[in-house]
């Protein structure tokens, strides 16, 4: 039988899917004991024992200074800032997107103004960011909306135009007016589009926070694992970066099942 | 006394004329079934009717009035794809067409009025046979179902004209027949108007009051697209039904309203 034509059944497909994962953690495991034997005092592949040793001193204990629990209250700060800088973008790549996709006289100025700026390597205006807004939770946010409003709007400006004009007509058959045809037709089929896109936009994002806060903080995600990195603190290290890694991939399975079960019309939000 | 009225209307796109010279005059009430061959402007004259386009040359009256240049409630329209909204029930779909001119603000009604709006869409649905379906998205129903809805959401706009673009070209036979038999019934229960452009000639012939055939009388073969569709035929059909039609209309109002419901 073809390559092409085979599939795994339930329980093979389970066992492909753990394996990778698995010899992922293998080969780290096997290389931690194999320098912790040569020498104990190695910090550059910690063992299980010695990050649970540094997640229990920054999750469950009181930082001795501050008296913060250091890993919760990173979390905190940079969801925040995640949640301000995701939301603003939506909101402003939803409008923008609408008003160039629907409206031709809208579109005539916005379509290359907004392809040109998408273009624009956010990190490289992280300066300018920084001198005009200060080093103050601001400019992160706005790293975040500037680099990613460009492209939600192109993506969802491009799916604006995808909506047949024969619905655009027959909803002006029905009565409706430029704002009311926004509102009732092409809004509601852009939202669960909207979701997708942020889904695909939440790896820039979280790389454009952790730049922000790596530069210019004194909390956050990104901020501890720059700070500790003079220490060659991998122990704790590698678990800010898998705990990150989690909490992006909760977001995005959040949003997937948001979209699935408030647009149950939309057939995308089942892939 | 012409209801709609078609005066020396051409387009053309570019140096493509598609319609030339065209000249009609159509009564309220009629059936126009629109055939000819493709490419020959059929639904270049519906589009022209809608409103979607406008007329390079000539003007198209309406009751006296040039008709408005853009797509509004007085003519209702069927697509042979992509008339129905995907992200509304099939009841939200009808009842949109009575929210949209009420609510100009929202576009969507509350209270009383929405549970009213959605009422009268429901018996609407109900007579085009889709009174179960109400809560279902026309991504879960057949393509003849989808056509229904897409009727029953023009007819709710009480529109004087209703533009049909081959709207049973997608649709398997059996359930094109019944299609058919709901068409009539509909029309003749309201005053409308039609026009069907239709691929399928025994449809136009069965349906019609009138048949308007669309085809280039002129052709320069080194030159395609210089010279435009006219109406060749213009064949008035099934007299039966075009005399009730008559009868029905020269009786007093309120009589004719009660046979019509009848």
């Amino acid at each position: 039988m073809r390559l092409i034509n085979r599939y795994p059944d339930r329980p093979s497909r389970l066992l492909l899917v753990i394996l990778p994962f698995a010899l992922v953690l293998f080969a780290y495991f096997m290389g931690s004991a194999e320098r912790l034997t040569d020498n104990p005092n190695d910090k550059l592949l910690p063992s299980a024992v010695q990050m649970a040793d540094a997640v229990k001193r920054l999750a469950f204990t009181a930082d001795v200074r501050s008296g913060d629990y250091l890993l919760w209250q990173d979390t905190a700060s940079s969801l925040r800032r995640l949640a301000i800088g995701l939301g603003i973008s939506a909101l402003a790549g939803l409008c923008l997107g609408i008003a160039a996709g629907t409206l031709p006289l809208f579109g005539a100025p916005l379509s290359p103004l907004l392809t040109v700026l998408s273009m624009v390597p956010p990190l490289a205006i992280l300066p300018i960011l920084f001198i005009v807004f200060g080093l103050g939770e601001l400019s992160k946010v706005m790293l975040i909306v500037i680099g990613i409003t460009p492209c939600l709007a192109r993506d969802l400006e491009q799916r604006a135009r995808e909506i047949p004009v024969e619905l655009l007509i027959k909803a002006q058959t029905l009565g409706a007016s430029t704002w009311t045809l926004m509102l009732r037709v092409v809004l509601p089929q852009l939202l669960p589009r909207l979701l997708i896109s942020l889904r695909l936009m939440l790896g820039s994002a979280w790389l454009f926070l952790i730049a922000a806060e790596a530069i210019a903080s004194t909390d956050g995600l990104g901020y501890r694992i720059f700070l500790v990195r003079r220490y060659l603190a991998m122990d704790v290290i590698l678990p800010y970066v898998v705990w990150i890694t989690l909490l992006a991939w909760l977001m995005d399975w959040g949003l997937k099942c948001l979209t699935r079960r408030a647009f149950p019309w939309y057939e995308g939000a089942k892939a | 006394m012409s209801f709609i009225k078609v005066n020396n209307v051409w387009q053309q796109y570019a140096d493509q004329v598609v319609l030339e010279r065209l000249n009609l005059s159509v009564a309220e009430g009629e059936f126009c079934t629109l055939v000819g061959a493709s490419g020959c402007g059929k639904s270049t004259f519906l589009r022209l009717l809608l409103g979607q386009e406008r007329a390079s040359r000539g003007q198209i009256l309406l009751d006296g009035e040039p008709l408005a240049g853009e797509p509004d409630a007085s003519r209702g329209v069927v697509f042979q794809r992509y008339s129905v909204f995907p992200h509304l029930t099939v009841l939200n779909n009808v009842a949109l067409g009575l929210e949209l001119p009420r609510s100009p603000l929202l576009g969507r009604l509350f209270g009383s009025a929405k549970r009213q709006a959605r009422e009268e869409a429901a018996h609407l649905l109900n007579k085009v046979g889709l009174g179960h379906a109400l809560d279902k998205y026309p991504a879960q129903l057949s393509g003849g179902m989808q056509q229904r809805l897409a009727i029953a959401q023009a007819l709710i706009m009480k529109p004087r004209v209703l533009l049909l673009d081959e709207p049973f070209g997608a649709l398997d036979p059996g359930i094109r027949k019944d299609m058919h038999a709901l068409l009539l019934e509909l029309w003749r229960e309201t005053r409308l108007t039609v026009f069907m452009v239709t691929h399928d000639l025994s449809e136009g012939f069965s349906l019609g009051t009138r048949l308007l055939v669309f085809d280039k009388v002129r052709l320069d073969p080194h030159a395609p697209g210089a010279y435009g569709a006219r109406i060749t035929y213009d064949i008035p059909l099934n007299s039966d039904r075009r005399t009730a039609r008559a009868a029905v209309d020269a009786l007093p109002a309120e009589l004719a309203g009660a046979l019509r419901i009848a």
